[in-house]
């Protein structure tokens, strides 16, 4: 097996989900573009790290117990904006705009 | 390309692992266009799943077992749950839906994600050209390693994500809470 077909698979992962997060308005799909992103760059670092030496393996379970946090934090504050608001649109959060 | 990546190596594994390769890739990706461009929330958690699942499988083919075995209690176990109770707490349409998608933005969404992949793979496929995935006989040392080197090298990354998963979890008790 190459090397490449690992990277070049997560290439798409993370293109899809960039794509995802900027063309998404709910926030629950955009959280989950975020974890397409996340696992891509986690086929990179255990592709990366058959080259090298266990690290890589050690970081992507790190990447794994952050990404839980995070999803965590981020469902709650989309429950938190849907109590005060009503809905999830992202585009309707433009409180910040001039 | 499918020829050259199946005959690519010497050693006797090859051919069956790219064969589940390819199916897995494909797989994977159909799955992650279809959670970006799905109009149905439920059906885009589920596809998901494929994903997370997919990824936990090339982790397999990379020998990586604990990882994969983590991918699949944490990610699909866990994660995907979370989601669903998110989609179900935030009232989403749990029918198809046209508001999902910002529709001003596709085009040119698309373009960022189709230039991202065009640098990255140039990238990748100028500077990995021909390196292979080294085949480790003997399955078991690979957990051990892991298991040494994180609780000697990484010993306080460890200790460090355990308190930020603790935070995380105070966070969202107290930022979810009623009152």
């Amino acid at each position: 097996m190459l090397i490449n077909q690992f990277l070049l698979l997560a290439a798409i992962l993370f293109c899809i989900g960039v794509y995802g997060v900027l063309v998404r308005r709910n926030g629950v799909l955009v959280l989950m573009s975020i974890e397409l992103i996340l696992n891509a760059v986690n086929i990179n670092l255990v592709a990366f790290g058959t080259q090298h030496d266990i690290s890589g393996q050690v970081f992507a379970l790190f990447v794994i117990a952050v990404a839980a946090a995070e999803v965590g934090v981020g469902l709650a504050m989309v429950l938190l904006l849907y109590r005060t608001r009503r809905s999830i649109n992202i585009d309707e959060l433009d409180e910040l705009k001039g | 390309m499918i020829a050259a990546l199946l005959g690519a190596d010497s050693f006797t594994g090859a051919v069956p692992t790219n064969i589940a390769f390819a199916i897995v890739a494909a797989m994977m990706i159909f799955a992650a266009i279809r959670v970006v461009t799905t109009r149905n929330v439920v059906h885009a958690a589920l596809y998901l799943v494929l994903v997370l699942g997919g990824v936990g499988i090339n982790f397999l083919l990379l020998q990586a077992e604990f990882v994969a075995i983590t991918q699949f209690l944490v990610y699909v176990g866990a994660i995907v749950v979370l989601f669903l109770f998110g989609i179900m707490l935030t009232k989403a349409p749990l029918g198809v839906s046209d508001d999902l998608d910002n529709r001003k933005q596709r085009p040119i969404a698309a373009i960022v994600g189709l230039l991202m992949l065009a640098v990255l793979s140039f990238a990748l496929i100028k500077t990995w050209t021909d390196q292979k995935v080294p085949f480790r006989l003997s399955a078991a040392t690979n957990t051990t390693e892991l298991s040494d080197s994180i609780f000697s090298t990484y010993l306080i990354p460890f200790e460090v994500v355990s308190v930020l998963l603790l935070a995380a979890l105070i966070g969202a008790i107290v930022l979810a809470r009623k009152d």
